[in-house]
């Protein structure tokens, strides 16, 4: 008796490591992922702060895979040059809870692909959608608004906060800061 | 690694076939003696049943046991004091070497030659021509794991490791070419990261660097050169560097020459005009997790591009 008993608690020991085998997909030969198709305002014929309407998810936003492809490509594609490694430079910063042009998928979305006045560059032919979804995946991680689990645990610079899966979840909130436009 | 083709690779060669022949050696006397006391112990069973060794055997069984210990701390230490000389002889740096940095990435090589004149240095990627007969440096790094570079023919292993430079040095005696592969397990496509060392004659190997130092010549078919407008604005200059164009990033390898390396993906597909096709229409199914992207080009375009690619001789 206290040998198949043994013998079960082995089995289950096993069986919820073996629960852990299959963490995600890697998701390597799917079919691209689309840009946004719906008008994304960004700034508002209306005074006072954006309204949150649209809380579309990004398609690698529960992705750990994709949102490290996204890590690495904001390194190759020199996003700290500007944005310094997300503290904010001559670019504003990415990991606080201030998004001049929103912090929803789409409205990052559109932010990288289309570019904004004051430098920042439209990346629309210079990547393919795919790798720029994986930069909202990963630039939305910095400041916890991207599930907790998938969130890059480790950051090879200096940074000034703790690592993205430490950083508390946030919520997207009704930002957008007046006169958005001609901040940098 | 039993071909070896460089003084480094001889000497770990015959260390191996050293150790080969003594352990063999040793193995071939361990069963002998097993035999032997299998056979000389057979019928002597006493009335329990179970074996009974005679006392005056005592005393041999510690002399033989002694003797066996005796004998393996000798083997040992032999080995250690030749194993010890084979790594000095490795790690000395001959005075004056033609000097290649190698980097690392998931899953290339970035090759560049070293030049005291930086707009000399000569960048291209899983391929190293080396001239024979002369020792050449490897300054050995990676951007982003830990990689491992191993042509068994020519020298042991060396890791490549993020944020630290490692030397490494051969000296390839045959000119010949010699596959190397990666030996650390670095992620998905850790396999399908192998380099081919081309070493030649100097005179050969000087020739080879003067053309690969040049940059190519400008397209004139019309199709070529719409083909030089998609590399351009599709985003493949977005990663990749053709010498003499505005395409000079770094992230992937560098095309300069293209057509005159017999591989591309890194030792993956041979290059075919039909499997560059196949590579840049959907690189994930020959490579699954590489980390070029697959463009949705216009067939148009596609021809084009590949016109323009066939151009980069």
């Amino acid at each position: 008796m206290r040998r198949m008993h043994m013998h079960l608690a082995t089995i289950g020991v096993v069986a919820c490591t073996m629960l852990g085998c299959e963490r995600e997909d890697r998701r390597l030969n799917e079919p691209p992922p689309k840009p946004p198709v719906a008008f994304v305002a960004q700034v508002p014929l209306q005074p006072g702060p954006t309204l949150v309407t649209d809380t579309a998810e990004g398609p690698f936003d529960d992705n750990a895979f994709g949102t490290a492809e996204g890590q690495q490509l904001f390194e190759q594609m020199n996003c700290s040059g500007c944005h310094s490694n997300g503290g904010g430079g001559m670019g504003p910063p990415l990991m606080d809870d201030e998004w001049i042009y929103g912090s929803l998928p789409n409205q990052v979305f559109a932010s990288i692909a289309e570019g904004r006045t004051n430098g920042m560059p439209s990346w629309k032919y210079k990547l393919t959608n795919q790798q720029m979804w994986q930069l909202v995946a990963y630039v939305r991680s910095l400041s916890g608004l991207t599930p907790k689990g998938p969130r890059p645990a480790r950051e090879d610079h200096m940074m000034v906060k703790p690592a993205p899966n430490q950083t508390p979840n946030a919520k997207p909130k009704n930002t957008g800061l007046p006169g958005a436009s001609q901040l940098p | 690694m039993f071909s070896p083709a460089s003084p480094q690779a001889q000497s770990i060669a015959r260390l191996w076939w050293w150790m080969c022949g003594v352990g063999g050696l040793i193995w071939l006397a361990v069963i002998a003696v097993m035999f032997y006391t299998v056979r000389s112990a057979r019928g002597r069973r006493g009335p329990d049943d179970l074996q009974h060794v005679a006392t005056p055997t005592h005393k041999r069984l510690e002399r033989i046991v002694a003797g066996a210990v005796f004998g393996t701390i000798l083997v040992l230490v032999g080995f250690l004091i030749y194993d010890f000389g084979v790594g000095r002889a490795l790690a000395q740096h001959p005075s004056r070497a033609l000097t290649i940095e190698l980097i690392g990435h998931q899953w290339w090589w970035e090759v560049q030659y070293d030049d005291p004149d930086p707009s000399k240095r000569l960048v291209t990627a899983n391929e190293i021509h080396i001239p024979t007969g002369q020792p050449v440096q490897f300054k050995l790094s990676s951007t982003d794991v830990i990689h491992s570079f191993w042509v068994p023919n020519l020298n042991g292993k060396r890791d490549l490791i993020p944020g630290y430079t490692s030397s490494h040095w051969i000296t390839a005696d045959t000119p010949g070419v010699y596959r190397g592969q990666c030996a650390e397990f670095c992620g998905l496509q850790h396999a399908k990261m192998a380099l081919d060392i081309i070493a030649e004659p100097p005179d050969q190997f000087r020739a080879w660097m003067a053309r690969s130092s040049q940059p190519n010549t400008p397209p004139v078919d019309s199709v070529a050169l719409s083909g030089q407008r998609v590399f351009l604005t599709a985003g493949c200059s977005t990663c990749h560097t053709i010498g003499g164009t505005a395409a000079q990033a770094t992230v992937g390898p560098s095309l300069t020459h293209l057509k005159s390396r017999p591989w591309i993906a890194a030792g993956t597909l041979r290059n075919t005009r039909a499997n560059l096709e196949g590579w840049i229409v959907n690189p994930q199914a020959f490579k699954p997790g590489t980390h070029m992207p697959s463009i949705p080009f216009q067939p148009r375009e596609l021809t084009a591009l590949l016109a323009y690619l066939e151009t980069l001789k």
